[in-house]
């Protein structure tokens, strides 16, 4: 009694990958960004050939995908984190607060800090969302207003300006090794991390079963509290260390840092094909998803529209994306459906 | 279902809603305990606050809280049915960016009043098609929507205000009514909450929306068609929201693209923090009106006893954690004592249970 409902695919491994790499949703998203910037480089030449636009190509996406990185993880689970723009806040204005009161630290001690302080503030997250058993959406809204209140409340109308940071710090915003800013391969780095964690560690492949049907994980024998706990934590950590970055980059911190970017993280990872209600999608295609927003943003001025009608687009894409998804997934149902028939 | 034969059974049966009698089943509620609240933080501040207890204040923060008190209702008709919507201040922002573009364009404001309330009825009918019959996630849905009104909104008038409305309109938003010093919007939301409240609690479309909350499925067998009832809640919703864009634009005497950014997220932790369940099917709307009053109170107290606003904000989301977690809370506890209970009795489980069997066949 070992029927499948669909044969194993009886075609050649290299087959399969092309296959997949074809129709995945990770490159569809990737050629619109492609066309994106060729669209772009058509009209100006130097959105690509100077070598200042190559940078802001590679640099300006890098704080959205790490974001959008711990953001898929969380989704997978079937859970939403809105509280990592007030995480990233936090951590941004910690980054000033240590090199202010603390002159000469290590700048690898401020990033395990900001890290950490990035994962504390996930992991409250994470045990009240899996202790509560109350929905993810409503207790990161809640965090969302005390993490803002706290970085208001500690900031006040206070700046970290470039000059209280030390120039090797703020030169991580700008320093590039080859033509590859720095700041991009640490979040590379992050991204190949996760997503090779996600695919063929047990802990990844759990989140996904946890995602799919949580009582069925459950009831597998799965500890789903301490995963989803887990996802906090790492989408938290991550935050914190956008937070750092962002210090790098941008130099000058306010307590209003980061406010909405959590519906663009949540955004980038919906048009990379995270499914909204969790158990697929890939962190690839989140990070692809950031970087088609951030280009996006980059690009709508020199395509002759004014950016203020960025967040329209932006919207429009997002929409685009989950109705392509119920049209995918209606067709694959049916499909399977047409297979258990015919068997 | 042909059951002649113990009609005794059938008649005397109890409900476990209506097991408790009336006066308990109103008062012990999660509605009645934020009332309550409201009512101690109120009379605490009136009395231990200086300059509470004037009349600008009562004023002010009916004002203030008045566009989230129209956007609570709607609101808690969508969440009570399990969905929710995230564009809600997004529309807030398009139909006051039109108010002023219209009028810029020479409209009068009560025509550009209805060509926005016209263009929110839109907003909420696209939210409402992509969810109630396309079916897709509403929460996906309205993340897309805020971003694409809010777009719009910004990309209408860019940088730029509008604030030069007729003197006539702004005094209305901002008059009192006679010499009181109740502000005159609160004609149009008390008619608004009488409609809303008739709707959800007296109505076959309000036993409706539970139903689809509690279970969409069953509710469709029942005869609850749901997909027309979610779609009508958002076009309630787009709605209400443009008007509240226009109170806004009018109050403020200022049209921006970035008006009420953000109000969403209060609108839902007012909603919330009223006992309405965010997984659908029970809630009440003198709870959220008490949840909405309860913010603007605590907020107007605080500010006037000199705490910063950034200290109401991590108020706010206290409160809301803490109101949905002790609805978790409190029947864990209700579970331990029950363990205890039942250990301290020394019942098996079995005896336990023929017994539950035996009352509810008798009682």
């Amino acid at each position: 009694m070992t029927s499948t409902l669909v044969e194993p695919s009886r075609r050649s491994t290299a087959q399969r990958v092309i296959a997949t790499v074809l129709t995945s949703r990770e490159s569809a998203i990737a050629l619109v960004l492609i066309l994106v910037v060729a669209a772009a480089t058509l009209n100006t030449h130097s959105f690509l050939f100077s070598s200042d636009s190559w940078r802001d190509l590679l640099l300006a996406p890098s704080i959205l995908l790490l974001l959008a990185v711990g953001q898929a993880v969380v989704i997978i689970t079937r859970n939403v984190d809105l509280s990592v723009g007030s995480t990233l806040a936090l951590t941004a204005y910690l980054t000033g607060r240590l090199f202010v009161d603390n002159p000469g630290i290590p700048i690898v001690v401020v990033f395990l800090i900001g890290v950490a302080a990035g994962g504390v503030l996930g992991l409250v997250n994470g045990l009240l969302v899996a202790l509560g058993k109350v929905p993810a959406l409503v207790i990161t809204l809640g965090t969302l207003y005390i993490y803002r209140g706290v970085v208001l409340e500690w900031a006040g109308s206070n700046r970290i300006n470039a000059s209280d940071m030390p120039r090797g710090f703020l030169s991580l915003g700008t320093k590039t090794i080859g033509t590859i800013p720095v700041l991009t391969i640490i979040a590379v780095v992050v991204l190949v991390a996760v997503g090779y964690y996600l695919r063929t560690a047990r802990g990844g492949r759990e989140l996904y079963a946890i995602g799919s049907d949580p009582d069925a994980a459950h009831l597998y024998g799965l500890d789903v509290r301490k995963r989803v706990i887990g996802a906090f934590v790492l989408c938290g950590a991550l935050a914190g260390l956008a937070g750092v970055v962002y210090a790098a980059r941008y130099g000058t911190i306010s307590s209003g840092a980061g406010t909405g970017i959590e519906l663009e993280a949540v955004g980038a990872a919906v048009i990379g094909g995270v499914a909204i209600f969790g158990g697929s999608g890939t962190v690839w295609g989140a990070a692809i998803g950031a970087w088609l927003l951030i280009t996006i943003n980059r690009a709508l001025p020199i395509l002759g529209v004014q950016d203020f009608w960025q967040q329209a687009v932006v919207g429009a894409l997002i929409i685009g994306a989950i109705v392509l998804d119920r049209l995918l997934s209606v067709r694959r149902s049916r499909r399977l459906i047409e297979a258990r028939d015919a068997s | 279902m042909t059951t002649t034969d113990t009609p005794r059974a059938q008649t005397l049966r109890t409900y476990a809603a209506y097991a408790k009698p009336l006066w308990q089943r109103v008062l012990v509620t999660r509605e009645f305990a934020v009332i309550a609240l409201l009512l101690v933080v109120f009379f605490y501040s009136r009395n231990q606050i200086p300059a509470f207890d004037g009349p600008l204040t009562i004023y002010y923060l009916l004002l203030d809280v008045a566009p989230i008190l129209l956007i609570a209702l709607p609101m808690t008709l969508i969440i009570i049915t399990g969905e929710i919507d995230l564009s809600v201040a997004s529309v807030v922002g398009l139909s006051s960016v039109l108010v002023g573009d219209l009028h810029q364009h020479g409209w009068s404001i009560p025509a550009a009043a209805v060509a926005a309330i016209a263009v929110g009825i839109i907003c909420g009918a696209l939210n409402g098609f992509l969810i109630a019959y396309v079916g897709l996630p509403s929460l996906a849905v309205t993340i897309g929507t805020l971003a694409l009104y809010r777009g719009l909104a910004v990309g209408i008038l860019g940088t730029t205000a509008v604030t030069d409305f007729p003197e006539k309109w702004t005094d209305l938003a901002k008059a009192h009514i006679g010499s009181s010093s109740y502000p005159t919007i609160i004609l149009p939301i008390i008619v608004l909450i009488i409609v809303f409240v008739l709707l959800l609690h007296f109505t076959p479309f309000g036993r409706g929306v539970f139903d689809i909350g509690l279970n969409d499925e069953a509710a469709h067998f029942s005869g609850v068609d749901v997909a027309r009832t979610k779609f009508l809640l958002f076009v309630l919703a787009g709605a209400v929201s443009a008007f509240a864009g226009v109170y806004y634009t009018l109050r403020f005497g200022s049209a921006r693209g970035d008006n009420a950014t953000g109000m969403e997220l209060q609108v839902i932790a007012a909603v919330l923090l009223g006992g309405v369940s965010i997984f659908g099917g029970r809630g009440a709307l003198h709870g959220v009106i008490a949840g909405v009053l309860l913010i603007g109170v605590l907020g107007s107290a605080l500010r006037l006893d000199d705490v910063s606003a950034n200290v109401i904000n991590i108020i706010i989301g206290l409160l809301l954690v803490a109101s949905v977690m002790s609805t978790s809370f409190l029947s864990f506890v209700a579970r331990t004592t029950a363990g205890m209970k039942r250990r301290a009795t020394g019942g098996s489980p079995e005896r336990q249970q023929a017994s539950a069997h035996h009352e509810g066949n008798n009682s």
